[in-house]
Order: C-alpha cells, then sequence, then structure tokens
C-alpha cells in the first residue's frame, strides 16, 4: 500500500498576513490587499497596483549573516519555513538529516538581488558585484538556504513551472514521500516586485493597467483585463501518514490527488488541456467530482484563460455545480507562490467548513460558474481541488482530502 | 585616502558589511588568530570580504595568497603588504 501524504504544518507569506490566523482572518472577511506598488516608485509604469507584504522586517527574523546573501524572495521564504515547522511542532534539528527535505518551486529567482548587482555591474564595475550574486539570484536558493538553516538534508529540488510550479512543487514532494522519506517542507514563496521584475511581467502582456483597486483584477468578470502581481507564497510541512501518526501530530489534510498536462500549440487546432489535469486529479484521487466541495480557481482574469477554466470546470463538474473561488483576488497573483497559499486555505477552508470569497469580481454570465463572491459560504468540505496554470500552457490540479481525527490518532 | 595602515578594527568593519556575524560570534572578542571556519566565514564571504577590501584600497589581492590567508592576522598582513609603507 502506498503511504498517504500528510500536511502537518502551515507557513504562509500574505499580503493579507504573515501568520496563518491573520490570514485566514483577512481572507475570510474579504479584505483585500492590492494597492499602489510602494517598494519602488511605479508611477512611470503602465502597471502600477500590486499586493505587497507590509511589516515584514528581515533583520527580525534572520541572522545578520544572512542579510547581504539573500534576496527578498529567501529572507520571506526562511521566515516562513520557520513558521511552517513550528506550526507542525517540529524542530527538524531534532530529526534525522536525511529525513526531512525540501522542495520549492520558484518562478523568477531573486529578481530585485540580481537587479541591485547588474545595477553595480553597469554603473561601476565587475568588481562591484557581489559575490553573493553567485547564487543569491537563483531559483533554487530558497530550497538551498532552507536547507542549510535547518540541516535538511532529504531529497531537496526546484521546480520551474511558473504558477503551476507551487503544485508541481507539492507533487514532487509527495513522490519523495512515498518513496520513503518522512517529511518534506514544500511549496513557493515568490517575490519580484522591483523594476526589473515589472518589467518581466509587463512584456508578458498580462497585467492589469487599472488604477482602482477594486477593479483591477477581476476573474472570471466580462470586465477582466489582466492580473495584479502579488509577493508572497506559502510552505507546507508534508508528512508520511505514519510517520505524523507516530508523533502524534495535527493533521491538516492528505494530498490525496495531482494530475499536470501541457497544452498543445495555440497554433494547432487542438483543444487546451486543462479538463484532462483535473480529471487526471481526480481520478488520482479515487474520487468522483461529486465528491469535490470546493475549487480553487487559477483565476487568470485574461478573458481567453477565464474561458478555458471556466468550460473546463463545467464540463468536469456539470454547469455551476460546484462552488469556485479566487481567494487570491484579495492578495493578486503571487506565481509560484500562488498554488501553496490556495492549498494552505483550502486545509483551512476543511477544517472550518467555509470557502472562502472572491472579491471585487461580479461573475459573467458568460461562464457557468457558481462563483463565492461576496461573503464565505458555510459548506462540509472533503475534497477540495486547487488549480494553478503557467505561461506556455502548463495545467496542474491538486485534489486536499480532510483526514479523520480518528484516522490521525496513533492505533 | 584611506590610512596605510590596514587593521582589525578595518576588518572587522567590512567584515559585518560584507557577510554579517554569525550567531554565537562576538567580533569584537580575541580573534585575530581564530580560523575564519570558526568564525562563521566560508569562502564565498572571504571573497566578498576581500573584494570590498581591494574596491577601498584601489588594491589587487592575489587570489593564491588570498586562500590560504586562514585567519583575520594572515589577511591583515596579507592586505598590508600591498599597502604602501607608512
Amino acid at each position: 500500500m502506498t503511504t498517504a501524504t500528510w500536511v502537518t504544518g502551515l507557513g504562509v507569506a500574505a499580503p493579507t498576513g504573515l501568520s496563518l490566523a491573520e490570514y485566514w482572518a483577512a481572507t475570510l472577511a474579504g479584505r483585500g490587499a492590492i494597492g499602489p506598488v510602494t517598494r519602488f516608485d511605479a508611477s512611470s509604469y503602465p502597471a502600477r497596483l500590486a499586493g505587497e507584504i507590509t511589516g515584514f522586517v528581515a533583520e527580525d527574523h534572520l541572522p545578520s549573516r544572512l542579510l547581504p546573501q539573500t534576496d527578498r524572495m529567501t529572507r520571506l521564504a526562511l521566515a516562513t519555513a520557520d513558521r511552517a515547522f513550528a506550526d507542525a511542532g517540529v524542530n527538524p534539528a531534532d530529526l534525522p538529516e536525511f529525513d526531512v527535505g525540501v522542495i520549492t518551486a520558484s518562478h523568477s529567482g531573486g529578481f530585485e538581488f540580481g537587479q541591485n548587482e547588474l545595477r553595480a555591474l553597469w554603473s561601476k564595475g565587475g568588481q562591484y558585484v557581489s559575490a553573493y550574486q553567485s547564487f543569491a539570484w537563483f531559483y533554487a536558493v530558497n530550497s538551498g538556504q532552507i536547507s542549510i538553516r535547518h540541516g535538511l538534508r532529504g531529497p531537496s529540488s526546484v521546480v520551474v513551472s511558473d504558477q503551476a510550479g507551487g503544485l508541481d512543487a507539492v507533487a514532487q514532494a509527495r513522490r519523495q514521500i512515498r518513496k520513503g522519506t518522512a517529511m518534506v517542507i514544500s511549496g513557493a514563496v515568490d517575490a519580484s516586485i522591483c523594476p526589473w521584475g515589472w518589467v518581466a511581467q509587463l512584456t508578458g502582456g498580462r497585467l492589469s493597467t487599472r488604477d482602482d483597486a477594486e477593479r483591477a483584477y477581476l476573474p472570471f468578470d466580462d470586465d477582466a483585463t489582466g492580473h495584479v502581481p502579488g509577493e508572497g507564497g506559502a510552505l507546507l510541512v508534508l508528512e508520511d501518514a505514519g510517520h505524523a501518526r507516530a508523533r502524534g501530530a495535527r493533521v491538516y489534510g492528505e494530498i490525496a490527488g495531482y494530475a499536470a498536462t501541457t497544452d498543445p500549440r495555440r497554433d494547432s487546432g487542438r483543444e487546451p488541456t486543462l479538463q484532462a489535469a483535473i480529471e487526471g486529479a481526480l481520478a488520482d484521487s479515487g474520487v468522483e467530482p461529486a465528491d469535490i466541495g470546493a475549487v480553487f480557481a487559477d483565476a487568470a482574469a485574461i478573458p481567453e484563460l477565464d474561458r478555458v477554466e471556466a468550460e473546463a470546470i463545467a464540463k468536469v463538474f456539470g454547469p455551476s455545480a460546484v462552488p469556485v473561488t479566487a481567494p487570491k483576488t484579495m492578495t493578486g497573483r503571487l506565481y509560484s507562490g500562488a498554488a501553496p497559499l490556495d492549498l494552505a486555505a483550502a486545509c483551512l477552508a476543511m477544517r472550518d467548513g467555509v470557502i472562502p470569497p472572491t472579491v471585487n469580481t461580479r461573475p459573467s454570465p458568460a461562464y457557468d460558474l457558481d462563483l463565492v463572491t461576496g461573503a464565505p459560504r458555510a459548506a462540509a468540505l472533503r475534497h477540495v481541488l486547487v488549480i494553478a496554470r503557467g505561461h506556455g500552457g502548463l495545467n496542474s490540479a491538486m485534489v486536499v482530502r480532510a483526514v479523520d481525527p480518528s484516522a490521525a490518532a496513533d492505533h | 585616502m584611506p590610512g596605510n595602515q590596514f587593521t582589525l578594527d578595518d576588518l572587522k568593519t567590512v567584515l559585518r558589511q560584507a557577510a554579517g556575524t554569525d550567531e554565537g560570534v562576538d567580533l569584537d572578542g580575541d580573534i585575530i588568530d581564530t580560523s575564519f571556519d570558526d568564525l562563521g566565514y566560508e569562502s564565498l564571504a572571504l571573497l566578498e570580504t576581500a573584494s570590498r577590501i581591494e574596491r577601498h584600497h584601489g588594491i589587487s589581492l592575489d587570489e593564491d595568497a588570498l586562500g590560504e590567508a586562514q585567519t583575520p592576522r594572515e589577511l591583515i598582513d596579507l592586505v598590508n603588504t600591498h599597502l604602501p609603507a607608512a
């Protein structure tokens, strides 16, 4: 029998809260954090809104030794990992070092660090570039720094597949747990709200250029016009069910199923494959569409992409047959960090029996979606589906399953 | 121009800026003959430190000699051989 992978710890870094309680309270209240960019002067850029994390002081969380060598995303990730382990009631140093791995996703690496060093290179010269640029920008650096800080020598890697990566990393962690690793911390924290990161996003053509924070990021709305970028994400402590049971861990849920697909070329005339990813994740979980109590949508807010997602959901579940939500409307899109934060929200939704709302969107009648808007909706949830898509036609879907306390207890 | 002698205080200032201080390490203690390893500085930290010293003093340190400097005293001596005598 394949071992189950349980979520036993959550650490979040969201524009709406840095603690789990603060984030969840804001999410249920529909309290968004999208506002004008403050991390740099964006007034002359076409896009000027972001979901920023405020009130994070790296010096309060990290030793000075780590400050000269870390990008903002890594500082946030290290603090988030600390919170995830604390939430799991685990001190990784107490576990055998090869029993714990770290597998994160990254969208763009440490952009702000890289930007500063490139500026030094071109304005002052090569001798002014930090030696730490050698790794501080790198996609794998969050995995590496978390590994070093906590002495984790189990399977460790990084997945780079844009927003889909947040689920792909967790799926890879589950594979490693199935192969015998007791615990993997997994997820993603991205943060690249800096001029270089901004122009890279602008080139993609998917950013909203509105200035009204309540009308800027509107997935599944007739007025959808792109997304607002945010920073943050989540890290989940994933654990072999037997290991979790033996130590009496509190269990948020099980990573029950996953599938990923890649779309055919857009000029091929063939259909996109998100539906197959959803069906694959359900099949992998051994559940029927009717078992899914809520869907956390990718919510691109690009009309064509919204249509594809709404149609895939309607085809699998039936028209307006499953509640759909996008709490990321409160934070902006967090790239690789988005789906892990949705997984965390899905766990809390199952725990509390409530689906958090989508804010600002007025659902378009063109889509057969039961979008949860305005207020949270009470629902007894046994399975929740999370969808994440990346640039270039990457589709990932993951099912989280509730775990009965009796199953979690040591027998 | 900076002074003609590179001192332990100068080195501590650069170390703090370049690489920070490890938890449990007191740079203000008796560290002159403590290995950089024991002070928590790996090769990259020393590379960044050396790069800042070179920039500040307009000198170029030999990479091999730099690799052989295992303690603050050895690095300070190396830097001073490159500075014009007082």
